[in-house]
């Protein structure tokens, strides 16, 4: 049991749920905010991956001077998706960042750019600089979670990690009571108001698109430099739609809604996982085989979440920051 | 005043005015086969009330949209203050002075009444994304937005609504907030449509007097109603419009009278009193 509540403890703080909690905080920009119907962040993901990765692989750069090709390239994501579609109706929005998502993964997989993007097995060995830079405190040693060691690499990651959670959560707090954030909640409601007010609403859709695709672009960095591995693999359209439940579940368009919906997300698939694993091992407490077995528990675990989604917005739409009240007013 | 300033002004379409705000020529516009907008010729006198009338269908909506940039036209050219307004995109027809509301209120329901007041300030330096993390930049202009819009929400009666969602004001509290909001912009011409819609009778004297109080301030008043109590009692005068053309001018008590406008609302052949 200790091992299990371990491993949901590792899964609420590692390093996929730093992941998934920026590319939430880029989503919630996106969609809870500014209303724009992004279903491409796994793109922006992606992009922001290989912009750490390919760099150092073909181009032997230090891995740090890729941090504002993460910002260029996302950006230019941003702006390619954009510039076409975000004067039309958002629906619009929602096909191509999805379309533009999927051609890019398919177009990193293509075997012809194996020698550049590595492919679907995809570019490993390029993170020599982050393991250098093991701060001396942490160097050689593992820190124990409860019964689950975490090795110096990792909680060097992830201290990174949550650093750039707490920089971009605290950008999007300030952002967001000021007049400019008032705008882009102003475009949320009803975008043709906000222009009879003599607002550029162009211009701050994009802007926004920009801003959480480059925060979500961080998200996919340090994803690939957790797993030391950058392949197309970690940025299928799933990747989109569990930072969509992440959202949700936080509670759309609150600061603290990406932090915690990660981290309770993550530790529930964690915990099921690690739950279901024992239940189908041989040993101990089993289920019956009828239900399940070693070999298909770990669907079964994707059907207890979605059905947990399901109930949450069902009992609390409003996700767990969420504010009821406003809640009512919705009416997308 | 307002009443000598149309003295000569000549009780016929396209009539021209002594100091028009607005001024729209030959625009046309179509959907498909259908002419919605096909003004010759039209001016709006400054510092007046104007209102746009018609049957259902007349284009007048449309031809709101054309000229706040919402809508482009097929063709024709219109000057507001002297300046062309071709092509300008609807946020800037608003900073130049320009505001409308819409017939189907957009009050943004998830910010609060104070929210939706404050976004109509304009040139406010914490709307650029540079400036907007520093609060200490913008809270002194905050603060002086914060004082006119609860002066201009207690003219409105909605100051005991300051922070509740805009969601939870009736249908006639929206009129009042639209209206409110779009003074926030403080405009040189106001475009109204449709604002006795849905307004109950009570409300309604209040809202008349705010229309009224908005010329006294010194700006323009362009209305599109239906209410004809509302026309006789505020305009100065009165354009009516019909399957997209402008097929009559003058005071309010002309229009009454005027056989063009009977057969618009009622066909050719009715002989029936407007009820005015």
């Amino acid at each position: 049991m200790s091992q299990t509540l371990s491993n949901g403890l590792f899964g609420a703080i590692g390093i996929t749920a730093i992941a998934y909690c920026l590319a939430a905080i880029g989503l919630n920009v996106h969609f809870g905010y500014t209303g724009l119907l992004n279903f491409g962040q796994a793109g922006f993901a992606l992009v922001g991956g290989y912009a750490v990765a390919m760099p150092v692989m073909n181009w032997q750069w230090s891995i740090w001077a890729t941090i504002p090709v993460v910002i260029m390239a996302s950006s230019v994501f941003a702006l390619l998706l954009g510039i076409p579609t975000l004067r039309l109706r958002s629906d619009y929005l929602a096909i191509v960042t999805i379309a533009a998502a999927e051609i890019l993964r398919l177009l990193v997989s293509t075997p012809k750019a194996v020698n550049v993007t590595g492919a679907t097995d995809g570019i490993n060995s390029f993170t020599n600089d982050i393991q250098n830079s093991i701060p001396g405190f942490l160097k050689g040693k593992t820190v124990p979670l409860w019964e689950k060691n975490i090795s110096d690499y990792e909680m060097w990651v992830i201290m990174l990690g949550w650093f750039l959670v707490i920089v971009f959560s605290v950008a999007v707090w300030s952002l967001m009571r000021s007049p400019w954030g008032r705008v882009l909640r102003s475009i949320r409601e009803d975008e043709d108001a906000a222009r009879s007010l003599g607002k550029n609403v162009f211009v701050y859709k994009m802007t926004s698109l920009v801003l959480g695709g480059v925060i979500g672009g961080f998200g996919g960095a340090i994803l690939v430099i957790g797993q030391r591995n950058a392949s197309p693999g970690s940025f299928q359209t799933q990747f989109t739609f569990l930072t969509y439940a992440i959202v949700v579940l936080g509670g759309v368009g609150k600061v603290k809604g990406p932090i915690v919906g990660a981290m309770i997300f993550w530790f529930m698939i964690n915990v099921s996982d690690s739950l279901l694993a024992d239940w189908t091992d041989g040993s101990g407490f089993q289920l019956p085989t009828w239900v399940m077995d070693s070999s298909n528990f770990s669907f079964f675990r994707w059907i207890l979440v979605g059905s947990g989604l399901a109930l949450l917005v069902i009992f609390r739409p409003q996700g767990i920051f969420g504010d009821k009240k406003e809640q009512a007013f919705d009416v997308r | 005043m307002s009443a000598d300033v149309f003295a000569d002004v000549p009780r016929e379409p396209g009539a021209k005015k002594p100091d028009p705000i607005l001024v729209a020529d030959s625009v046309n516009r179509s959907f498909g086969g259908l002419v919605a907008v096909d003004v010759q010729h039209v001016e709006v006198q400054r510092n007046s009330i104007t209102a746009l009338i018609g049957p259902n269908g007349a284009g007048k909506t449309t031809f709101f949209n054309l000229l706040t940039g919402f809508d482009s036209p097929n063709s024709g050219v219109w000057t507001f203050n002297g300046q062309s307004m071709n092509g300008v995109s609807p946020y800037r027809a608003a900073r130049r002075g320009m505001v409308r509301t819409f017939q189907l209120t957009k009050s943004l329901t998830r910010m609060t009444v104070m929210e939706n007041m404050r976004l109509g300030a304009t040139a406010q330096t914490g709307e650029k994304l540079w400036v907007a993390p520093f609060k200490f930049l913008w809270k002194a202009q905050e603060a002086a937005i914060t004082t006119r819009a609860e002066s201009l929400l207690a003219r409105f009666k909605l100051d005991h609504m300051r922070d509740e969602f805009g969601g939870s004001l009736s249908g006639g509290q929206r009129k009042l907030l639209e209206m409110a909001r779009a003074l926030m912009v403080e405009p040189e011409l106001v475009m109204l449509d449709e604002p006795m819609a849905g307004v109950n009778p009570a409300l309604k004297q209040s809202l008349l007097e705010h229309v009224k109080g908005l010329k006294d301030e010194g700006r323009t008043v362009l209305f599109v109603e239906h209410d004809m109590d509302m026309v006789h009692e505020i305009a100065d005068w009165v354009i009516v419009m019909a399957e997209g053309q402008i097929i009559a001018e003058g005071p309010p008590s002309f229009i009454g009278a005027n056989q063009a406008v009977i057969d618009a609302y009622l066909g050719a052949h009715q002989n029936t009193d407007l009820g005015v």
